[in-house]
């Protein structure tokens, strides 16, 4: 191998040799930390709900007006919701899960002891919430249909019995399995007792980014405050064509009240994450921009240093240097100065990651991105190089010595 | 002379054609990119309402429960702290202001009853934060203390209503309650909605506005974030008022120094007295933030911006250092005619000056097609973030596609400082030798 002329001959030509370690330390340190958001991003969108989201839709009901009986629209609602044709079932709930909106509250083994508050989302819907979700009961039993409570607003809440997602028990009781603490007693953050009488191995808060993105607690619980989402789980295939019918439908039953955002849960979904998913489209192209722009700096010099060199590859090949052995040089020139690159490139990743850590919240780097870089990069520069560098393995002796 | 060396500059690009275009496309690239990215921090960042944000300010109380850990002091006040902020003995202009939803039964027919997004505001409000008036103007200072029923329409409330006539004077069916509509709104969108940055910085303005208090009086439906560090005692809607939840949002209009200080030895005070009670127990640093600090505070700003800002600048700094290097392959391969040149008696400088030249033009041209790819790049994040909320203000101004060429020329010149410095320092004898 030629390690030795190679490196005093790019001694003696720094500068072409510097700029390309340079913009490769760059490419390095931007894309290997763009990718680690990029994937960081996915994961979160990709977090499933826990529902049955393909076969499920929901829409907003508002009542206004003195006219207005929440309570006889809402059972008549949900009535001839079920009754329809492609309607697995249905149910009345306050907040969509991942929509981004709804409320939450802190809660506690222990009455009063705010400090060991556990943060959770609450959700209030009646016996055919588990079922229209498709929510997976892995402890305990689902509510009976005589425990729904119908609350009228401005009146005091009752103790109760909940149903909480595997999570949620998981946050109460850190010691024990969830299975075992069906019939435990907690409390919300006003004192009110809460038994647990069933667990679900997953469901969603409506904020995906939450901290405790999976805390949930179901109350049997009916909200007559005259706004209220209807969640419809449909037969599979009958979704879309069910999805305007619901309106419709809905509609012709009561007219003082606005029927709002009907729309599938997959469509929820997308718009939650228009900012993530902006986010990562525009971090793929600065990628590719990056990766490309490189790759083609490495050409341009490479044609250039060639060209430069013609008489020097010339004389190696009159003296006998065979194709590969030029090839070669070019290759391992360029392999010297991307291993620079890289090396300095990964410190600066590793300190970038530490400046966005610090400055923007997010997850510091796992190690594996900063190798995986740095090889993704080498092998770019050795594909960058060996176009240039196979034709000049490929000039012939003559040429190459003759005067410009 | 200089149009000599303009000329020289593109003769020279066609006799490079590909490693030329290269460095266009390098500088157009970096340039591109980066301006998008800095055009939404300079929309998303910028200052909403620059003759007054250094005279509004929004209050921040020393909320939360000390037993809570990692309880940040919400940003907003609570029903009984923004009553008492009214009452104080000031003049200065101050408005509470929160948002609601009711339905609106239109006065034709022909349109459904639909929800309309409102915000209660005192009429300070208006003149406050300079807001357009189409028809009418605001409601008068009696009115909020009186309750009465009046209300002022945004311009797209009034087309959809009314067809865009001026419909000051008739009634509105809001709520089941009857308004009388004083004002319309003139099209008035801040960007960021620094007035109200915890119910989406970047939401639509509100389509009807009233007097504030008849959100507590006549119980209008709240919307918009509340949030609680202790539960009201009771289950009514007085019990709420009276509790520990933060929804209102307040400011204060204090034109100087003077003012400024005795308002916040106002709040000083006015927050001892509510220790004395047991209240106002996590200490904050600071209690009266002006626009552009409240900005800050809040994160008007997303976080992913700031984060794609530091990407794109780093973008920028590799399509530059490529440009450098392809300038100097450039001009290295031209030193025989370099050596021609001074051979012929051109001296250094004015070598240097063609050279600055010629890296000038590269530096337009890439400004030029960068500035291309920056409006199809602006056009693709609208794509990309439509569906959400109202894009029609994203887009690249005059300014910005000035800044657009001007960074690029100067970025074609930096990059060519040094290849320039190299290139002058070639020795003619040496060039003209090898011929």
């Amino acid at each position: 191998m030629e390690f030795g002329p190679i490196l005093r001959s790019l001694l003696r030509n720094k500068t072409g040799a510097l700029l390309i370690a340079l913009q490769i330390m760059v490419t390095l340190t931007v894309i290997v930390n763009a990718i680690y958001i990029i994937q960081e991003r996915s994961q979160h969108m990709t977090k499933p709900s826990g529902l049955d989201e393909a076969n499920i839709t929901h829409i907003l009901s508002i009542g206004y007006g003195e006219s207005f009986n929440a309570e006889a629209t809402t059972d008549n609602d949900l009535r001839v919701l079920r009754g329809m044709t492609g309607v697995a079932d249905a149910t009345v709930i306050n907040a969509i899960p991942v929509s981004s909106s709804g409320s939450s509250n802190g809660y506690m083994v222990e009455p009063g002891r705010l400090e060991l508050a556990v943060m959770a989302a609450q959700y209030r819907s009646d016996d055919h919430a588990i079922s229209t979700m498709g929510l997976e009961l892995i402890a305990g039993e689902n509510f009976s249909p005589n425990e729904i409570v119908r609350h009228e607003p401005g009146t005091a809440r009752t103790d109760t019995s909940v149903i909480v997602t595997r999570a949620m028990a998981e946050a109460l009781y850190p010691d024990d399995a969830a299975e075992t603490t069906i019939g435990r007693i907690f409390y919300a953050a006003d004192d009110t007792a809460l038994q647990i009488k069933g667990i679900v191995e997953r469901l969603q808060v409506p904020w995906p980014s939450a901290d405790f993105a999976e805390n949930s607690v179901i109350y049997p619980e009916i909200e007559l405050d005259g706004g209220n989402y209807y969640l419809v789980r449909h037969e599979p295939g009958y979704r879309d064509e069910n999805l305007p019918r619901v309106e419709e439908t809905l509609a012709a039953q009561n007219d003082t009240r606005v029927l709002r955002e009907n729309q599938t849960f997959e469509q929820t979904r997308t718009i939650t994450f228009i900012p993530d998913n902006a986010m990562t489209s525009i971090l793929s192209i600065v990628v590719s921009i990056l990766m490309f722009i490189t790759g083609l700096g490495i050409v341009g010099l490479a044609v250039f240093t060639i060209n430069r060199r013609r008489r020097q590859i010339g004389t190696r090949r009159a003296l006998g240097a065979g194709h590969i052995q030029i090839l070669r040089y070019f290759l391992v020139e360029n392999f010297v100065i991307s291993t620079v690159g890289v090396i300095f490139g990964a410190i600066m990743t590793v300190a970038l990651n530490m400046f966005l850590v610090n400055n923007f919240d997010l997850a510091p780097l796992q190690w594996y991105f900063v190798p995986a870089g740095m090889a993704v990069l080498l092998v770019l520069g050795q594909l960058a190089v060996v176009g240039p560098a196979w034709r000049a393995s490929r000039m012939s002796p003559a040429t190459a010595t003759r005067n410009i | 002379m200089f149009f000599y060396y303009i000329k020289l500059a593109l003769l020279s690009y066609r006799r490079n054609p590909v490693l030329s275009s290269l460095m266009v496309l390098a500088i157009a690239v970096g340039i591109g990119a980066f301006m998008v990215v800095y055009t939404l921090t300079y929309i998303m960042g910028g200052d909403p309402i620059p003759q007054k944000s250094d005279q509004l300010y929004h209050i921040q109380f020393d909320y939360g429960d000390p037993a809570i850990s990692a309880f940040e002091p919400p940003p907003q006040l609570t029903y009984r702290d923004a009553m008492a902020m009214l009452e104080a003995p000031f003049d200065y202009p101050r408005t509470a202001t929160s948002r609601f939803s009711e339905a609106i039964e239109p006065p034709s027919r022909n349109i459904a009853p639909f929800f309309a997004n409102g915000r209660g505001a005192l009429s300070d409000f208006f003149t406050m934060f300079d807001v357009p008036f189409l028809y009418g103007g605001p409601w008068g200072a009696e009115s909020d203390s009186n309750g009465e029923q009046v209300v002022v329409l945004s311009r797209d409330m009034n087309d959809r209503l009314f067809g865009g006539e001026n419909s000051v004077g008739k009634n509105l069916d809001l709520g089941g309650l009857v308004f009388t509509i004083v004002g319309v709104l003139d099209e008035w969108q801040p960007i960021p909605k620094f007035y109200d940055l915890n119910n989406g910085q970047f939401n639509v303005s509100e389509e009807v506005y009233v007097p504030w208090h008849l959100i507590a009086s006549q119980e209008l439906r709240r919307s918009g974030n509340t949030n609680c560090w202790a539960p009201p005692e009771g289950d009514d809607f007085q019990a709420f008022l009276n509790a520990e939840c933060a929804w209102i949002q307040y400011w204060v209009q204090l034109p100087d120094q003077n003012a400024f200080n005795e308002y916040q030895s106002f709040l000083n005070s006015y927050v001892e007295e509510q220790r004395a009670f047991g209240r106002m127990r996590v200490p904050v640093d600071k209690r009266l933030f002006n626009v552009i600090e409240w900005m800050e505070e809040q994160e008007a700003l997303p976080n992913e911006i700031k984060v794609l800002t530091v990407l794109a600048g780093l973008l920028l700094a590799v399509c530059l250092l490529n440009t450098v290097g392809l300038l100097l392959a450039k001009f290295l391969g031209k030193s025989a005619e370099l050596g021609v040149r001074q051979a012929l008696g051109a001296n250094k400088s004015s070598l240097m000056i063609q050279h600055t030249i010629e890296t000038g033009v590269l530096g337009t041209i890439g400004g030029l097609l960068g500035l291309g790819f920056a409006v199809l790049g602006m056009e693709g994040v609208k794509i990309l973030l439509s569906g959400d909320i109202p894009l029609d203000w994203l887009g690249i101004d005059m300014t910005m596609a000035m800044t657009t060429v001007g960074l690029a020329i100067i970025s074609g010149v930096f990059a060519g400082l040094y290849p320039i410095w190299r290139t002058s320092r070639i020795n003619p004898a040496i060039h003209l030798k090898t011929q």
